[in-house]
């Protein structure tokens, strides 16, 4: 016999067994990447867990497995949920994409969710917020209020993720403030808190007053307030106990209200694959209180630009925008489709400096 | 008073019992952790041991063990036998990374070619890869009397930013829409080392592990650079008078320790792993220079170490998923592991006896 | 591109902070390397002292009393080392690993409620005057009490080494214990000692990341750290001055390759960042003409049969 149709025979054997016991427990496991206590990717995704035991209470069940390897070993671990009764399984890194699509081929029964990658199929979904959205509105904040014109930003590893939030952020804060610059660093890793504050650093001795970050950790938040006069915003956690200054706003990874949705809808009974790219308006995408830090004419521009973006009457990439190199990107009014947002790999007009190639 | 006495010839008895008081003693020592941590010492235990080999879904873990276990035989083979000379290779973690690197860009060149060569052609890349990084510090301590240790282990940082090097610039997946990380060997058909046997755990890397056990055993037992690898460890300078040349045995070591570390990787990135990424390195190199210790430098022991510390990660994960307990306890349990091994092994060298105080 | 951005007397400021952890680390190091030792636990150690002092601040409210808290747990988490090496006779390179291992599964159980948490803050020296000063202000009166700390303790470990009987008696028994062992010195208590040292600076080093430099608790959050301190004292060729110096062009490296890239200078990350890594490389190789400089009992068992 094949090892798939074992696995196949005994999954459905054990979700024949699981369903007789106990019809009314669902099993959800989850996948991190880091600890739980990294407090910022997988802290958040751990969050989303709990409201997920808070939501539903006896009638789930949840599982987690923290600092498993891109490769064989989360391939490993899935399977093991699979085989151990689980229903819907969340896979929370894009380094965990060819396994989860392996593992869920040979469990047809069991619901995969893949964070942040692009390959579906009949029991595969994947889900990604709009992070750009909330760069939208950092930036229209930052380019209102720095006062030296000069904004920096951390940036970890030039992928599209982060150079899409580059570019939001810069297009919103040149639209209120023409003589905005950028300057981007790039540290090179995911996790190094050293780093990250030797980056922030280094910008804010180069004159930059606003700091955007990509990392998670508070360390650019600390150097910040170190310094005096920079303003900072919270970076996968709302990062609170640095407000209301320098950090006076934050974007916060809430993944709360699709665990719990998608844990209902394998409940239901009604689950599909699907490719959800949320953003302000589903709440994946939470913008921290922005602090009084900001002036009131600031802070209601930027509520109002995430009015707009929350109830979709505003695109964050609409033209005319061009790309660095001068060509034209998107004609006046036009708005970017998701496929060229999802690659990004340029950066819009302005924006001096080169992407690392 | 507690004095310790050299023993004239190891013990042979304690050299066998030692490995398993320790793994009793860890088990002890970590069913307390995970009581303090609030759970069933006895069921955590149990899952971390019991469950990947007998449980209800070992016919899928045993597979899991090779696959976990062979890099980790394969890489330990080969520092052993450097070990055992002194050769003091710490940088099998980074020979990993460039022999992965390497044979992934030999087999990505052929993309997409189909041929039955191209795969032998990855495995001696992968090869060569590992043994051109464990030269460095081979030439370098030959012509310049530099530390192995050091430059061994300053090259893993170097191999770690080739790494990222290599995903996000000249082996990035083309169509990959932007997102680092090279194509997946896996769905290259020429380039995939799968299993040969569906389902079984056996791809090619286990069976070089395989070989490379009796390799050792072979040159080790019945061979004159198996005993002048063990002559230069024990008495140096009985060596020399034996008529060794120790540059010959550094380059042979760190070269052979070397070209194994990249073996490994090689066949982990075209097999289970499929692609280069960033994060393709997970410590194998590393957990290596364990196993190798754990293994007493013993090729049988190697083999019994890596299975056992495949059963630990394995284990670990399945307790982390069913019990709940943190990935860091699993860490300290492994710690502790390695810890008693190492404590336990002064009853193999030294005779502890009980005497009256006398001032040492 | 813009080079006119960098400020020369800041940049030397924070390369100095940047230094600082792995200076105290790598000076502890020295000293356990120049009794014959070679610990390769430093990253564990470091992260066990990020995690106490971490707790113990945010407990007290005290950095000061963090730190002392960090020097204390380096020092009794390197009492595993000694109980291994130095009494149950184990190699020393795989029981410093297991030492690493340990040291980051404990840390992070030991942190787990510590995270998203900020400590209390050290105050930076401020000498009225002489804080003010241009350029020399901010470089040499600018730091918090501990960067001093660190070159104090740089000072006082050359000055150990070079002047008194302590530090002759700790060359004596890493040149060759069994001559020290002869002259009627206690190898064995003088190693542990050393490693005990090396061990509360490497804790220091560790709560300088936590409490200071970053400053928060995550998990893994010393990010090798430790291993650039081994390399260090390798580079400074087992010299505290060229320690400080070293550890200065380590940090200065990371510093001054994110002041190229906010300035605008395209260069080639990676390539820079490996750059300390080559650079030991190249130093041992040149360094190595010098053969009086590596203890010659570094690594090497002490065990008294009689």
């Amino acid at each position: 016999m094949k090892l798939t149709t074992l696995l196949t025979s005994a999954a459905m054997a054990l979700g024949l067994a699981t369903a007789a016991v106990a019809a009314d427990k669902t099993k959800v496991g989850f996948v991190y990447v880091g600890p739980v206590g990294d407090g910022g990717w997988t802290y958040e995704h751990d969050q989303g867990r709990k409201a997920v035991v808070a939501e539903f209470g006896d009638a789930v069940e949840t599982v987690y497995v923290e600092n498993v390897a891109e490769g064989p070993d989360a391939e490993r671990v899935m399977t093991q949920m699979a085989l151990e009764g689980a229903d819907l399984i969340f896979t929370t890194s894009f380094g965990y994409m060819d396994p989860t699509i392996n593992v869920a081929k040979k469990f047809p029964n069991v619901k995969f969710e893949h964070a942040t990658g692009y390959k579906r199929a009949d029991n595969v979904s994947t889900y990604s917020a709009r992070f750009y959205e909330g760069r939208a509105v950092q930036g229209t904040i930052a380019g209102n209020m720095t006062e030296s014109n000069i904004v920096g930003y951390i940036g970890s590893y030039p992928i599209p993720e982060v150079i899409r939030g580059i570019n939001s952020a810069y297009i919103h804060a040149k639209k209120v403030n023409p003589d905005v610059q950028f300057k981007i660093v790039w540290a090179f890793t995911w996790f190094d808190p050293a780093k990250e504050a030797d980056a922030a650093k280094v910008l804010i001795e180069q004159g930059a007053d606003v700091i955007l970050q990509h990392t998670d950790s508070t360390a650019p938040q600390a150097a910040a307030q170190a310094a005096g006069n920079v303003i900072t915003f919270g970076q996968a956690s709302d990062m609170s106990e640095y407000g209301p200054s320098p950090r006076v706003s934050s974007i916060i990874d809430n993944w709360a209200p699709y665990y719990v949705a998608r844990t209902q809808a394998v409940m239901d009974g009604t689950w599909a694959s699907t490719d959800t790219w949320d953003g302000i308006g589903a709440g994946m995408v939470g913008i921290g209180e922005i602090s009084d830090a900001v002036p009131a004419d600031v802070k209601e521009a930027a509520l109002a630009l995430k009015a707009s973006l929350a109830d979709g009457s505003y695109h964050a990439f609409t033209g005319p925008l061009n790309k660095q190199d001068g060509s034209v990107w998107l004609a006046d009014g036009e708005t970017s489709d998701d496929g060229t947002l999802a690659g990004m790999n340029f950066f819009v007009e302005g924006i001096e400096g080169d992407i690392p190639q | 008073m507690i004095r310790l006495e050299k023993r004239p010839q190891p013990s042979r008895a304690w050299s066998l019992a030692t490995p398993l008081v320790a793994v009793l003693a860890t088990m002890l020592f970590g069913g307390v952790l995970f009581a303090v941590l609030g759970k069933d010492p006895v069921e955590a235990i149990r899952t971390i041991f019991w469950e990947p080999l007998f449980g209800e879904f070992s016919f899928y873990y045993r597979p899991q063990l090779l696959i976990k276990g062979a890099p980790l035989v394969l890489i330990a083979i080969g520092l052993s036998l450097g070990f055992k000379a002194g050769i003091w290779n710490i940088g099998a973690e980074g020979q990993y990374i460039m022999g992965a690197i390497v044979g992934a860009a030999v087999g990505l060149a052929f993309y997409p070619y189909e041929a039955w060569y191209i795969f032998p052609l990855m495995v001696i890349g992968g090869a060569l890869g590992g043994w051109a990084w464990a030269m460095i510090p081979a030439v370098l301590k030959v012509r310049f009397g530099t530390n192995e240790i050091l430059v061994s282990l300053m090259l893993v940082y170097v191999a770690e930013q080739l790494l990222a090097s290599a995903s996000l610039r000249f082996l990035k997946n083309p169509e990959g829409f932007g997102f680092p990380g090279s194509r997946n060997l896996q769905s290259y058909e020429s380039a995939f080392n799968a299993d040969l046997i569906e389902g079984s755990g056996m791809h090619w890397g286990v069976v070089a592990a395989l070989i490379a056990v009796i390799f050792a055993y072979i040159l080790l037992n019945r061979h004159m650079l198996g005993f002048h690898i063990r002559l230069t460890g024990e008495a140096p300078r009985a060596a020399r008078f034996a008529g060794v040349n120790p540059s010959r045995l550094i380059l042979l070591c760190l070269g052979m320790s070397g070209a194994l570390a990249g073996l490994a990787g090689l066949f982990e990135v075209s097999g289970p792993a499929g692609q280069i990424s960033i994060d393709f390195n997970v410590g194998y190199g590393f957990t290596a220079i364990i196993v190798a210790f754990l293994g007493r430098l013993h090729p049988v022991g190697i083999l019994l170490a890596g299975g056992l510390m495949a059963l630990t990660y394995i284990g670990g994960d399945i307790a982390q998923s069913n019990l709940g307990l943190p990935s860091a306890a699993i860490q300290v349990f492994q710690g502790m592991l390695l810890f008693f091994l190492l404590a336990l092994d002064l009853l193999t060298n030294y005779r502890v006896t009980l005497r009256t105080s006398e001032v040492a | 591109m813009d080079l006119s951005a960098i400020n020369p007397v800041l940049l030397i400021a924070s390369l100095m902070v940047a230094a600082t952890p792995i200076l105290l680390a790598a000076i502890g190091e020295l000293v356990v390397e120049k009794s014959g030792v070679l610990n390769l636990g430093v990253e564990g150690m470091m992260i066990i002292g990020a995690v106490s002092g971490f707790a113990i601040a945010v407990e007290t409210s005290s950095p000061w009393l963090g730190f002392i808290a960090s020097a204390a747990a380096g020092a009794v988490f390197s009492l595993l080392f000694v109980l291994l090496t130095q009494v149950a006779q184990a190699n020393q390179v795989a029981s410093g690993l297991a030492l690493t291992l340990s040291g980051l599964g404990l840390s992070a159980l030991l942190g787990q409620n510590y995270v998203g948490i900020r400590p209390p803050q050290m105050g930076k020296l401020d000498i009225p005057l002489l804080s003010d000063l241009p350029v020399v202000g901010p470089i040499l009166f600018g730091h918090d009490p501990i960067l001093y700390i660190g070159i104090a303790l740089t000072a006082g470990v050359w000055a150990m080494l070079k002047f008194t009987r302590a530090g002759l008696v700790l060359r004596a028994v890493g040149e060759n214990h069994d001559a020290a062992h002869a002259l009627g010195y206690k190898v064995i208590r003088i190693r542990i000692l050393a490693i005990m040292f090396g061990g509360a600076c490497a804790g220091l080093g560790g709560a300088y990341i936590s409490l200071i430099r970053v400053p928060q608790w995550t998990e893994g959050m010393t990010a090798g750290v430790g291993w650039i301190a081994l390399a260090l004292v390798v580079f400074a060729s087992w010299k505290p001055w060229r320690a400080l110096l070293g550890a200065y062009l380590f940090g200065g490296v990371t510093v001054v390759q994110l002041n190229l890239q906010a300035a605008g200078v395209a260069i080639p990350v990676e390539y820079l960042a490996m750059s300390p890594y080559v650079i030991t490389i190249v130093v041992l190789v040149i360094l190595s003409a010098d053969k009086s400089s590596a203890p010659a009992a570094l690594g090497r068992n002490f065990h008294a049969s009689r």
